[in-house]
């Protein structure tokens, strides 16, 4: 038995699968910036405290940067293999009518994720792991001034909007595909996964494109 | 009608090809799309040039011989039909058409349109055979198959192999093809003692031909004239992670 792509795709569904988890306990412990400014400083920060402390937590943060990585990797293969058997190009090339466009282009959204991620990570992972922080009543290092902060500059919340678009695409076909993948194809349930998709993309996307925005509105007012 | 055609020539598998324009009159609607291109190849003989090679063979859209990228999609703008079975009321006077080869590194071109699908007969191959008892014709009840497992498995059988989905695939995989005919042989008895085998021999043969890999975008699907059903992919790799875990 040889290592096919198939393989490769194994492990694109089973890293992506875990990252769509992650996806909604993070949603979760973001509701917390909903909360009125005072309470919200409050919860949210101490909820970051509690998370950094925690080893079982710390043990799925590293499976979360192993998945990172590990997806990435084997999506450079698999398009690597895929150029290759494409070959030569297509004089004249309609072949997009068949199919939709986000499923075509999972690379160019997974590149636009990652783009956005290396902000993302800069900006609020490795200020709150690297660096010294002003600590809040309770001496928790407060994260939410600094997220608050943040999404007060409209460019900086349009591109978390625009990247956040790209992740809800990225998920609409990532989810179901990797249920196909996985061999999940039972002829009864198989429209219900692609509900199932909907459902959690347009929750997990609308949910965290909000954040930026319900930050920015209050700060005007 | 008129039509301006422009059709990939290629002398041979190493030469480098081109398009070249081709005007052509006094199409008929009627006509499918390969007796177009006879008519074409007659105004060629008569002047003297090499007429343009193309696969065909049944004509009645159950062969899988015939292939073309026409306008940029495999088998022509229509869902679900074989080059010969699209006419030419799908197109309008003074057309420009694109006529092209399917393209994949896994099937090389041979001259101008034919391309070489053996890549399909070595997977087919690698899938290997099926215990059955010889001698004595069995008993036609023996093995016992319902009603909806024998049609769910000539409905995968259904394929005739002609390489649209391959064409069309943004990957060039030949996912469909596989998965149609480990899906065939996966749903009947008769298959059920070399299935793990199967699987992965002919995953393993559908990656050393050169195929892409599935990005589930079932193109495929649109463009197959017998319309399988992508669900046959998954079906393969559910098969396929099965056999990985246990075999």
């Amino acid at each position: 038995m040889k290592t096919t792509t198939l393989q490769h795709k194994l492990w694109m569904s089973a890293t992506g699968l875990f990252l769509c988890f992650f996806l909604v306990i993070h949603l979760l412990g973001n509701l917390q910036l909903f909360l009125p400014a005072a309470e919200a400083r409050e919860k949210f920060s101490w909820y970051s405290h509690l998370l950094a402390g925690n080893i079982i937590i710390e043990i799925i943060a590293y499976v979360l940067y192993a998945s990172i990585i590990t997806h990435t990797v084997h999506a450079i293969l698999i398009t690597s293999k895929n150029t290759e058997a494409n070959g030569s190009k297509y004089e004249y090339d309609k072949r997009g009518e068949a199919s939709v466009w986000y499923s075509r282009n999972m690379g160019l959204l997974g590149t636009i994720i990652f783009l956005f991620l290396i902000i993302h990570f800069k900006d609020f992972w490795y200020q709150y792991k690297f660096t010294n922080l002003p600590l809040d009543a309770k001496g928790n290092k407060d994260l939410y001034t600094i997220v608050v902060k943040a999404y007060q500059q409209l460019w900086y919340v349009l591109i978390y909007e625009v990247a956040l678009i790209a992740l809800g695409f990225h998920l609409l076909h990532g989810f179901y595909s990797a249920a196909r993948t996985l061999g999940l194809f039972h002829p009864k349930y198989v429209k219900w996964v692609k509900v199932l998709g909907w459902v959690y993309t347009t929750v997990v996307t609308l949910g965290f494109m909000a954040m930026p925005v319900y930050i920015y509105l209050n700060s005007l007012s | 009608m008129k039509l301006n055609l422009k059709i990939w020539r290629q002398d041979s598998f190493e030469a480098k090809g081109a398009m070249v324009n081709y005007p052509l009159d006094d199409v008929s609607e009627h006509m499918s799309f390969l007796e177009m291109m006879d008519l074409l190849n007659e105004t060629l003989v008569q002047k003297g040039e090499r007429v343009i090679e193309f696969d065909h063979d049944c004509r009645e859209g159950i062969c899988g011989q015939c292939g073309m990228m026409i306008n940029g999609r495999a088998h022509g703008p229509l869902a679900n039909t074989t080059t010969c079975q699209l006419h030419m009321r799908s197109f309008k006077d003074g057309d420009t058409i694109y006529i092209e080869p399917f393209r994949a590194t896994a099937f090389p071109i041979i001259r101008d349109l034919k391309v070489d699908r053996k890549g399909f007969d070595h997977i087919i191959q690698a899938g290997g055979f099926i215990t059955v008892s010889t001698g004595q014709p069995p008993e036609a009840d023996s093995i016992l198959i319902s009603h909806k497992t024998a049609e769910a498995a000539f409905d995968a059988a259904a394929c005739i192999g002609c390489g649209a989905c391959v064409a069309t695939c943004k990957n060039s995989s030949a996912a469909l093809f596989t998965s149609a005919k480990i899906s065939h042989l996966a749903l009947l008895p008769q298959g059920k003692l070399e299935a793990a085998d199967r699987v992965i021999n002919m995953v393993d043969q559908m990656d050393a031909e050169g195929f892409g890999h599935c990005s589930n975008t079932e193109a495929c699907e649109v463009e197959c004239p017998q319309a399988i059903s992508v669900l046959h992919i998954a079906r393969m790799n559910y098969e396929y992670n099965k056999a990985l875990l246990l075999k």
